[in-house]
């Protein structure tokens, strides 16, 4: 062997082998999607069985009301739809003050102002351990009377308030990960704090925060649920009023959860498909 | 030797930088003049980065002065970016930012910095992108590039601010040996147009071909300055010696 010298062939002639059918995996495919099938259908059993035995009289088909009455050919949104409406509103304006928040308290924990990191620090601190109902009830019967605001607001901003601390550290934490040396990059060729934080760690930082971001506003709409117990008429509400009409506890909150479900999934398969984008754009 | 044409750029007294109780320099006197070329050289761990890193502020010195073009280098953030409008720096792992074509890295000073036109910045990047060589690379993004070439843009960058003085941080040791020719060559051909440059390398050839001085450094202090004909045939202290003939030693 040796002294021996081989030409090497061209990789586009280096063809890969065909190994075909593989039939393990597939059966291996069919045996997860039928386990997933019998968890399933067992637990749907168990379910039905538990309300039978319990002479629980369903009342499905008076659900229909509950999203919307048509009247002379004009659609009446119902109770869960308005809800809804009315939940993603808060949530959506909780998310985008949230945001800010978090901002805000991020560059103040990274500034050198001794101020701004005892005031963030306090800040996160007083939120991430103290219950959100006990802070919804400070925001509700304390803040509330002192500001003037109503209690949509007030709920609001509590959401705000509790979900910023989430985001600071997740801010926070995207920008910490930006390699050093970009700093130095930057402060090499003579651009300001400002101008450095603007185009150079910010941009570089948005695909680490951008996911967990999106996250935490899913988690918005959940803990928006909190805010039913001061009465704010969103979607967890309107499930409670329905209930106190009709009595149909158990069809109301299988579709209250329904709701929430399917809108914090679809909003999931977004981040997801949005995440997915981002790293496609990473060369 | 007093000759009215040679004018000192930096000028480092006394110098010393401390990280806690330790002590990373100690008493550095340095003067570079206009136009000359400085090779610091050294085991790793002799504060040679950390003595090119305090003339532009990326560290603070604890005690002593650095004068550069005549101004003083104080944590004063204005003073520091007045500093750094002049000084020119090229580092290890390039520090390209790898979120902006080639382009976009080279106008971002420029613009910001000096209030040229979007237009003016742009000929004048496309004028160093070509003088290092990679003008056709100019759409692309840092980690499409090689390493050589992701450093001869670093170098470009650093150009288009117009430094009177450039300093280089081990431009050459994260890179491959194959690429290491092409950047050599653009430093060669910086020098041989006159630039005033402050190079931290261990690169023997290019110390040999452009170096008006060698400076040797060990545990934070200079041991020892010659021309790098006398410095690399005849060391005179123990040190340099030592360093040597590791660096030749296989």
């Amino acid at each position: 062997m040796h002294g021996r010298v081989t030409t090497a062939t061209p990789r586009a002639n280096r063809t890969r082998e065909d190994t075909g059918f593989d039939a393990a995996a597939f059966g291996r495919t069919i045996w997860q999607v039928g386990q997933a099938v019998l968890v399933f259908a067992v637990l749907g059993f168990l379910i039905w069985r538990g309300a039978q035995s319990m002479d629980y009289s369903w009342q499905w088909y008076r659900v229909e009301p509950f999203f919307f009455r048509e009247i002379d050919g004009e659609i009446i949104w119902g109770p869960l739809v308005r809800g809804l409406m009315e939940t993603l509103r808060l949530a959506g304006i909780a998310g985008v003050i949230a945001i800010l928040i978090g901002f805000v308290a991020a560059f103040a924990r990274l500034s050198d102002s001794i101020a701004g990191r005892i005031v963030s620090k306090v800040y996160l601190e007083a939120i991430r351990n103290t219950p959100l109902l006990v802070q919804l009830f400070l925001f509700y019967f304390v803040l509330a009377p002192i500001f003037g605001i109503d209690r949509f607001w007030a709920g609001v901003l509590c959401l705000a308030f509790f979900e910023g601390s989430f985001a600071a550290e997740i801010i926070r934490g995207g920008i910490t990960a930006v390699d050093k040396g970009q700093y130095e990059g930057a402060d090499a060729i003579g651009l300001t704090a400002v101008d450095k934080y603007r185009f150079i760690i910010v941009p570089q930082s948005l695909p680490l925060i951008l996911p967990p971001l999106t996250g935490l506003l899913i988690s918005l709409i959940k803990h928006s649920a909190i805010v039913s117990v001061i009465a704010v008429s969103e979607l967890t509400t309107a499930g409670l009023n329905l209930i106190a009409d009709t009595f149909m506890a158990f069809e109301v909150w299988f579709l209250v959860a329904g709701i929430y479900l399917s809108v914090t999934i679809t909003l999931s398969i977004l981040v997801s498909m949005f995440e997915h984008s981002l790293n496609k754009g990473k060369r | 030797m007093l000759d009215a044409s040679v004018r000192p750029l930096v000028e480092i007294t006394g110098m010393c930088k401390w990280y806690g109780q330790f002590s990373a320099l100690h008493d550095i006197n340095m003067t570079v003049n206009e136009g000359e070329k400085v090779v610091v050289c050294g085991p790793s761990g002799s504060g040679k980065s950390t003595m090119i890193r305090c003339i532009n502020q990326l560290e603070a010195h604890q005690k002593g002065t650095i004068m550069v073009d005549g101004i003083e280098v104080t944590p004063d953030m204005r003073n520091i970016a007045e500093i750094r409008r002049e000084v020119g720096m090229v580092f290890q792992s390039f520090n390209l930012f790898p979120h902006m074509t080639i382009l976009d890295n080279l106008i971002l000073g420029p613009m910001r910095n000096r209030g040229v036109s979007k237009k003016d910045a742009t000929d004048l990047a496309m004028h160093y992108l070509e003088r290092v060589h990679i003008a056709q690379q100019a759409g692309k993004y840092p980690p499409q590039l090689s390493g050589g070439q992701q450093q001869r843009v670093a170098i470009a960058r650093s150009l288009c601010m117009k430094p009177k003085l450039m300093l280089f941080d081990e431009p050459t040791s994260a890179l491959d040996p194959e690429m290491i020719a092409g950047v050599l060559d653009v430093m060669i051909e910086l020098a041989e147009e006159g630039m005033t440059m402050i190079c931290v390398t261990h690169e023997m050839g290019f110390a040999r071909k452009v170096a008006d001085r060698v400076v040797f450094m060990d545990e934070g202090e200079i041991i020892e300055v010659a021309g790098p004909e006398e410095f690399f045939g005849n060391p005179q202290s123990d040190r340099a010696q030592l360093f040597l003939s590791q660096l030749l030693g296989h």
